[in-house]
């Protein structure tokens, strides 16, 4: 049962990827990255996780999707022939087959023994009071610098907007 | 790690069984009452309010049955009605934006529970279909999944009017989705948790209810849950006067009537967080959880006492939906709509800094009482 649900996920984050590309229309691209998204919190979600996948969606697919779906249909983007030589193409698809061999190399290159045995998480793994305790103990100090991070973003985006006035 | 069987255990059925009669019960509570009703009650509500009749003409052999009639018509209506879409427009997302507008406000209906714990011959009962440890999150997250219907029924109609409309959805409810996760932090400080079973447990003494602990959170979140919605007084998106119908102008027949039944689904699953979270829940005042099912008990037995104190919670936790689905009713008939700009500026310099404050406040209480 758990792993149809992983294999429809894990079908359904390729195939939507795929299509992004793929897709000529800046929305559609914008509305299969978001499907990506959404199987992504799913399988999160299946592996327990329950707060990255909530926040997966909340943040990424909810506001930030939302947001270049916003920019997009703001400058009406709407379909062009893109300008893509067939030379071009040719090259996608060498890059494409020789990441595929390297990746593929580096998987049958590995040793599964040496790699160190999966633990069971912990009983309250995936909790929010876990990863709250977690992100106030051990990792306070990244925490607080992303929020510093943040705070400079927010700055420097009010002062772009504010050129203009 | 993985179980490779796909039949479930044994000891698993009932579980399963009760999870189906769950939500086989929260859908239909959705699609087969609130959906159809809701429209017939709005009319009555607003003649009622305006001292007009309401809708009454409807009959079959002259029985009106106080105007309900109105709502098969309406079905028939709307399903004989020509599904147009417009030249130009993105046919599969023309097609595809009031399915995504429908099923949010379904789904979010997962974590909220509409009763307690009870055990029913040795098998303990959970009314809440999905009790998700972050909770109130997963309505969050499912609520902004709910922008998309509007917006992309917006842009894939090529309209202008859509257009703009669907523009004013993405802005509004970005603006009012930080805000209301934010009005609720102080509910989530004060009982410690995010799980709604949780809080609804907290809430068991009448005096430990949302609304007395986080009456500005309340406020705050109502003025958000209203901006979501999209109805008056922030009805911006459709804005009749200016935008014909906003982001749904191009819509008719049955996808109009599903735009319409987001709209309504919305307000249930609002009304139903609201109860949740500041009314109580299922509780009823004074009456504590498992002093209502000894008391069952005593009468029934201990078995279908525990069934007689679920269907008491139940009823009493749709009681309060109800009641709240009123109160957002007249709050839509009373108020003019604001503009758009005083939409924004309520939600970033208002309802923000207010939400912000309430946090601290809260804080600062927390710390002095402990």
């Amino acid at each position: 049962m758990q792993l149809l649900i992983f294999y429809g996920f894990g079908f359904f984050a390729l195939f939507s990827g795929i299509a992004m590309i793929m897709s000529r229309q800046p929305v559609t691209s914008a509305l299969l990255m978001v499907v990506n998204m959404f199987c992504l919190a799913g399988l999160y979600a299946q592996l327990g996780a329950h707060l990255i996948a909530v926040l997966q969606v909340m943040v990424y697919a909810g506001a930030i999707m939302v947001l270049v779906l916003f920019v997009i249909m703001f400058l009406n983007l709407r379909e062009k022939a893109g300008i893509v030589s067939k030379h071009g193409v040719m090259m996608q698809a060498l890059g494409i087959a020789a990441l595929g061999f390297v990746i593929t190399a580096i998987i049958a290159k590995l040793d599964m023994a040496k790699l160190p045995a999966a633990k069971a998480p912990a009983a309250d793994f995936g909790s929010v009071a876990a990863i709250g305790r977690v992100l106030f103990t051990d990792y306070l100090l990244p925490f607080e610098i992303t929020s510093v991070l943040l705070l400079a973003a927010i700055v420097g985006a009010v002062v772009l907007a504010k050129r203009k006035v | 790690m993985f179980d490779y069987t796909y039949l479930p255990a044994p000891n698993l059925i009932p579980s399963i069984v009760e999870m189906m009669l769950k939500i086989v019960f929260i859908f239909s509570m959705n699609m087969g009452v609130f959906a159809p009703l809701l429209g017939w009650v709005e009319r009555k509500q607003s003649a009622l309010m305006q001292d007009r009749i309401g809708a009454n003409r409807a009959e079959i052999f002259g029985f009106t049955v106080f105007g309900l009639l109105h709502t098969v018509t309406d079905a028939i209506k709307l399903l004989t009605k020509e599904d147009f879409i417009p030249r130009g427009a993105d046919r599969p997302l023309h097609y595809l934006a009031p399915f995504i507008a429908v099923v949010p406000s379904l789904v979010a209906f997962a974590v909220i529970p509409f009763g307690g714990k009870y055990m029913l011959w040795g098998h303990e009962v959970n009314l809440v279909i999905a009790d998700l440890n972050v909770g109130m999150l997963y309505v969050f997250a499912v609520a902004s999944l709910a922008t998309y219907g509007a917006v992309i029924a917006g842009w894939a109609s090529n309209n202008s009017w859509s257009m703009l409309g669907s523009m004013r959805v993405g802005a509004q409810m970005l603006s009012y989705e930080v805000a209301m996760g934010l009005t609720l932090v102080g509910i989530f400080m004060v009982y410690g948790s995010l799980q709604l079973t949780t809080i609804g447990m907290a809430q068991e003494n009448f005096f430990h209810w949302g609304i007395f602990l986080q009456p500005l959170g309340f406020i705050l979140f109502i003025a958000c849950a209203l901006a979501e919605n999209k109805r008056t007084p922030f009805d911006m998106p459709e804005a009749e006067s200016e935008l014909i119908a906003g982001y749904f102008t191009e819509y008719s027949g049955l996808k109009f009537a599903m735009f319409w039944m987001a709209e309504f689904l919305e307000m249930v699953t609002i009304a139903a967080v609201l109860v949740a979270l500041f009314f109580g829940g299922w509780h009823i005042p004074f009456i504590t959880h498992q002093g209502l099912i000894a008391a069952m008990g005593y009468l029934f037995g201990a078995n279908f006492g525990a069934i007689a104190a679920m269907i008491i919670h139940v009823a009493v936790f749709w009681l309060k939906v109800v009641v709240w689905i009123m109160i957002l009713m007249l709050i839509r008939w009373s108020l003019p709509r604001f503009r758009f700009d005083q939409v924004m500026k309520l939600g970033w310099k208002i309802v923000l800094p207010l939400a912000l404050a309430n946090i601290f406040i809260t804080g600062l209480v927390l710390l002095a009482v402990r």
